[in-house]
């Protein structure tokens, strides 16, 4: 329980700490979302000034930051500017979209990478490991933006699927089924792409960690007690080589809200990425902290997840 | 032919024997593409009487746990062949192996790191007799209990992992795992080694008392010949990678005949005393 509570209150004050750095670094950054409306001459300089005094944009840092931690406190994450709604209802639906994408692909990359891992971890040193080794070093050496758009060269080419957003128009009016399908059919490339960014470095983690652990003893000696190869690598070699894996694992969940912008914003999809980008560029700073805090949350529940996980599969660390 | 017709007969007598037996690793260099060939054992000849204690001894890189391996079906052989009851192992198929397996044990040096440390003692006993389907599934906690209490563990600790055990603990343990097939061949690879005099002298008795209730034969290898000198039957000694000399205990030690003996008679350590004090305090 001790444990339980020093980690809630290191989220607590890393939370506080990104949302400083955030307020400090959109202050620093020249310019505002109501700057741009200086340059249209149809609305006048005392129009922009009594905006931004109504958003309580002219006010110091300090006050802003702490009438943003008040509101937060009741649930409210402020207001988006451009999009003229509140920055939780905003992100909420956005967020729902990214989490589908990235919680589909990470799942599907996992479960490749384990068995591929484990499978090439076993054959160390064979044709089938060398093999294995040249391809994820061939798509580790492929930056994502190249992959992104050679697959979607390849969409377009074929016509085989649909390229860019997230349902097909009249998406209401369908069907449970046909909008299942028709949700699959469009999460296919960006979740391919997705898969083939993480997965060289998912399989090397796996095989590493199994090429290390086949070598211990314990692993001959079960060996010689006449163990089968599948019960070997799976209930011994694998729960041995887990401890890594599970810390990788914690990062995949970290980087669930923010390791498809660039995907999301090359495919269109309706997820934070573009929303991120539009944000950033008109400045609607609430919408860009609201996102960048969602971010920590989700890397701060990825790492207690993998905490927590390491305690669960390892006897020894609940011993100490 | 006339040779290996030999060596079959001598194999019906001796529980295991060893002829012409070689073993080389390739290795790499780290810091070029260049290899090089390490003679890990050379035409090496060895026979195992049945339900005595052989010691093989040498210093460290002569072979021995090269040989242990091959013995426990763990490495392949490049030359020469092993009888283990009169039939060959060193070139079995799978079906062969797996029959012959649960007849040789290998209880390894390291034992924090031969013992599965996500699994309780309990699990480590009763997996092999759950593979080899020697004990039915509701049985398999008592058995394991009996075997802890046969090597001198407590069968409360049943649930304990390894590293909740000391090092001498943990080596019964790896022994009580090893005997619950009820092997014939029992290869105890550096077994002795990084524990106390005193432990080493329990861990000996315990070793002598399993001899004599199954009659087990036992291949202790060490590279303290003082302390093997004092229990085995025979004694076999390595040097790079060949048996330079085998005989009788009584031989070995009073009338060694190769230099290499001679020097490991000569630095080997006076421990008789203290072996005579744990033998008298009994298992702790």
């Amino acid at each position: 329980m001790k444990y339980l509570e020093r980690r809630v209150i290191h989220g607590i004050l890393l939370l506080i700490g990104v949302s400083v750095l955030c307020f400090l670094f959109s202050d620093l950054a020249p310019g505002s979302f109501f700057d741009e409306m200086k340059l249209n001459p149809e609305i006048s300089a005392e129009t922009v000034a009594g905006l931004r005094s109504q958003y309580g944009l002219d006010q110091p840092l300090p006050v802003r930051y702490g009438r943003w931690v008040k509101s937060v406190s009741h649930g409210d994450w402020g207001f988006s500017f451009a999009y003229n709604m509140p920055v939780k209802t905003l992100l909420v639906v956005r967020a729902r979209n990214t989490l589908f994408l990235t919680t589909s692909a990470t799942f599907l990359a996992w479960l490749i990478a384990i068995p591929l891992g484990v499978w090439i971890g076993s054959r160390g040193g064979g044709w089938e490991d060398r093999l294995a080794m040249a391809g994820t070093s061939l798509l580790l050496s492929v930056p994502e933006l190249v992959l992104a758009l050679g697959l979607l060269y390849w969409v377009v080419r074929a016509q085989t699927l649909p390229v860019g957003g997230m349902t097909s128009v009249g998406f209401d009016d369908l069907g449970v089924w046909a909008k299942i399908c028709d949700l699959t059919v469009h999460i296919v490339v960006p979740a391919t792409i997705l898969v083939l960014a993480s997965l060289p470095i998912l399989v090397r983690h796996v095989r590493a960690s199994m090429v290390e652990v086949l070598k211990a003893p314990f692993i001959q000696a079960a060996r010689g007690h006449g163990i089968g190869r599948v019960r070997l690598l799976f209930r011994h070699a694998l729960p041995a080589a887990a401890n890594p894996l599970i810390s990788l694992f914690g990062l995949s969940v970290a980087g669930l809200l923010s390791g498809s912008l660039l995907v999301e914003v090359i495919i269109g999809w309706p997820g934070l990425g573009p929303l991120l980008l539009e944000a950033s560029i008109s400045r609607d700073v609430y919408v860009v902290v609201g996102a960048v805090m969602a971010s920590t949350l989700f890397m701060i529940l990825g790492s207690f997840l993998a905490d927590v996980m390491l305690v669960a599969f390892d006897p020894r660390l609940r011993m100490e | 032919m006339g040779t290996e017709t030999a060596a079959k007969r001598a194999a019906t007598a001796a529980l295991v024997t060893i002829r012409g037996l070689s073993k080389q690793y390739l290795q790499r260099s780290p810091f070029s593409r260049k290899k090089f060939v390490v003679d890990a054992l050379i035409d090496v000849d060895l026979e195992i009487a049945p339900a005595c204690l052989t010691a093989l001894v040498g210093e460290s890189g002569s072979g021995k746990s090269t040989l242990a391996r091959c013995l426990a079906m763990l490495e392949t052989p490049d030359r020469g062949k092993i009888w283990f009851e009169g039939n060959g192992i060193s070139c079995c198929n799978a079906q062969q192996s797996a029959h012959l397996r649960p007849k040789i044990q290998l209880v390894f040096q390291d034992s924090a790191g031969a013992l599965n440390p996500r699994f309780s003692a309990g699990q480590i006993i009763a997996e092999p007799l759950e593979i080899q389907g020697r004990e039915i599934k509701k049985n398999l906690r008592s058995r394991a209990r009996e075997l802890m209490e046969e090597v001198g563990l407590s069968p409360d600790w049943i649930d304990r992992r390894p590293l909740e055990f000391s090092g001498g603990q943990r080596q019964r343990l790896a022994i009580a795992r090893a005997i619950a097939l009820r092997p014939t061949l029992l290869v105890l690879d550096e077994s002795l080694s990084g524990l106390d005099l005193s432990t080493q002298a329990q861990i000996l008795n315990l070793l002598l008392d399993l001899q004599a209730t199954h009659s087990l034969t036992c291949l202790l290898i060490s590279h303290d010949l003082s302390l093997v000198g004092q229990v085995a039957d025979f004694v076999a000694v390595m040097h790079q990678g060949s048996i330079v000399e085998q005989g009788t205990r009584q031989a070995i030690l009073t009338y060694p005949r190769h230099a290499h003996t001679r020097q490991l008679l000569d630095s080997c350590r006076v421990i008789e005393s203290t072996f005579r004090t744990a033998q008298a305090g009994g298992r702790s």
